[in-house]
């Protein structure tokens, strides 16, 4: 059940993607998302799937995993979706009572749902493809620039990873603690919303009192070890550009540049 | 027949490449009012095991019959079935969530649907099982100590009062006294309420001192299931997945070597201590 929960997780194969520097897995990333919202038309969409389909297919993940992914943000989904189907306004299509679907409103609720979807597909493929040591490594570094304006970016990429590290550990301490609670009669299935948010108590109260005390013991043991702040911390395999990077690179400019010309057709 | 496991295998996370199987074809039977002591090194399937017992996981293939129920089948009573078979998990303190003790354990029953005043009779009943007070009903569990967290637990389990008994590692990271306590404990409910208990232990010692069949697993399947004493024959085998025999069928077994002749199928300290007796009392000489 709530191991299912596949947003986010690191997927061990190994492929190209998996090899990359995660600072290009990160541009590239910000550089998809940025492309998906530069116009709502067929010809730029149309480029950005082929681009997506093309990474999928070189990472090696399997579709059905990503679409597992995808299950969470169903209802997210919807609501915009609806949204952007009722209330806009133009060309009248159907009409039931005071609710109205416009053409216009077909058009940019379909926009908005393969958007969403991409964004969400786009960025759990750096999630799957990048451990998150990789990932804060990567962030450290690429930020590092931003530490000449007094911005604490060692501090900021190690509570990411910590954060990072500890949703699957929270994760499974849930379901611990969920399991223990239904040995104990609970049900958290059933009833009408107040009640189901009631019976959330018997497991979150536990959930919080254990993250403060995972927090407290891995505070203590980074003290044991000396950990004090980045300064002066070196690292054993430091970022490093190589070949498939620069050519990735290449590609991610090459995208770019595509979907703006779009733009000028 | 209280439980009854047929051919049951489970895989975590199936068709994906996190996939593992955990049980394999496993094949049980668990009469009423036994003590059984279920070992197995970490990974081994015991935990994944004793959480189908009352129904949390769902075996992939196979089937459980509670009292020849299939508990598969798609109108029995999952309810029902976690009150008979009571799940103490590892550090079930982990579990406490009230602001005192006493309504702590009273949510069981009270997921029972019981009347208030039975809810309160129970609680009060598996508090006196496991040796917590008054003084200490009104008391935060936070505030207490970690065995008596661990028997508040435990009573939270109890006061459901469930035929079948599982504790998954109940002494883990307790002091030897708080778990001496909390086996004798244990083993006054089997012997007074006849309960069905099933203990996992990685401890050799409290398993040959208090249960009287061990079911052994390794990889996912039933390696042995015997009497402690037939178990604990096959020493060389527990070692190589990871377990071993109790220290006192080592000394025993050391003690022969050197020509001391005593009866090598000796588990616990009080029948080595008989057996030693027994020994000397011939003049003491070989």
């Amino acid at each position: 059940m709530i191991r299912d929960i596949t947003i986010g997780q690191y997927y061990p194969v190994n492929s190209i993607i998996h090899r990359l520097d995660p600072r290009v897995k990160l541009v590239g990333t910000l550089v998809f998302i940025i492309s998906l919202f530069v116009s709502v038309r067929i010809l730029p969409y149309l480029i950005a799937t082929i681009f997506l389909v093309a990474v999928l297919r070189i990472s090696k993940i399997p579709l059905k995993y990503i679409v597992k992914g995808l299950k969470s943000i169903i209802f997210l989904l919807m609501i915009s979706v609806l949204f952007n189907l009722f209330l806009t306004e133009g060309e009248v299509i159907v009409r039931f009572f005071f609710l109205k679907i416009t053409k216009e409103g077909l058009r940019l609720a379909s926009f908005m749902a393969i958007r969403l979807i991409y964004l969400i597909v786009g960025s759990s493929l750096m999630t799957f493809t990048t451990t998150p040591n990789e990932l804060t490594d990567g962030l450290e570094k690429g930020l590092s620039p931003l530490k000449a304006i007094k911005v604490p970016i060692h501090e900021i990429s190690m509570m990411m990873s910590i954060a990072l590290r500890f949703i699957p550990i929270l994760i499974e301490e849930t379901d611990k603690i969920m399991k223990a609670q239904m040995a104990r009669g609970a049900d958290f299935e059933s009833g009408n919303f107040l009640k189901k948010a009631k019976s959330l108590i018997p497991l979150l109260v536990p959930l919080f009192i254990s993250a403060f005390r995972r927090a407290t013991d891995l505070a203590m043991a980074m003290e044991a070890r000396c950990y004090h702040g980045g300064a002066g911390r070196t690292k054993m395999k430091p970022l490093v550009y190589k070949k498939n990077d620069m050519i990735a690179y290449g590609i991610l400019f090459f995208y770019f540049l595509t979907m703006f010309l779009t733009k000028l057709i | 027949m209280s439980i009854t496991i047929r051919d049951l295998s489970f895989t975590y996370s199936k068709d994906s490449v996190f996939a593992i199987t955990a049980l394999n074809h496993i094949n049980l039977e668990i009469p009423d009012g036994q003590f059984i002591g279920l070992i197995g090194h970490t990974g081994s399937g015991k935990s994944t095991l004793i959480q189908h017992l009352n129904g949390l996981l769902r075996g992939t293939s196979g089937e459980i019959l509670f009292h020849n129920k299939n508990i598969y089948d798609k109108d029995f009573n999952m309810k029902n079935l976690r009150s008979k078979v009571g799940l103490v998990f590892q550090y079930p303190e982990h579990q406490l969530f009230e602001a005192d003790v006493f309504t702590d354990v009273c949510f069981g029953p009270k997921n029972l649907g019981l009347s208030a005043e039975q809810i309160k009779q129970r609680a009060k009943a598996a508090l006196d099982l496991v040796g917590i007070d008054e003084s200490y009903y009104q008391q935060s569990p936070f505030s207490l100590s970690g065995g008596q967290k661990r028997r508040v637990a435990i009573a939270g389990v109890l006061a459901m009062e469930p035929e079948v008994l599982v504790l998954d590692e109940p002494t883990a990271g307790l002091d030897p006294r708080g778990r001496d306590e909390i086996l004798a404990e244990i083993s006054r409910l089997h012997q007074k309420k006849h309960m069905t208990i099933i203990l996992v232990s990685h401890s050799m010692e409290d398993i040959a001192k208090y249960v009287e069949r061990i079911i052994v697993m390794n990889k996912g399947e039933k390696v042995y299931d015997d009497t402690p004493k037939e178990v604990f024959k096959n020493y060389q085998e527990l070692e190589k997945m990871g377990l071993a025999a109790p220290q006192m069928s080592y000394i025993v077994r050391a003690l022969r070597e050197k020509g001391f002749p005593i009866d090598s199928n000796v588990t616990t300290v009080s029948e080595a201590k008989t057996e030693i007796i027994k020994v000397l009392g011939n003049g003491g000489k070989p």
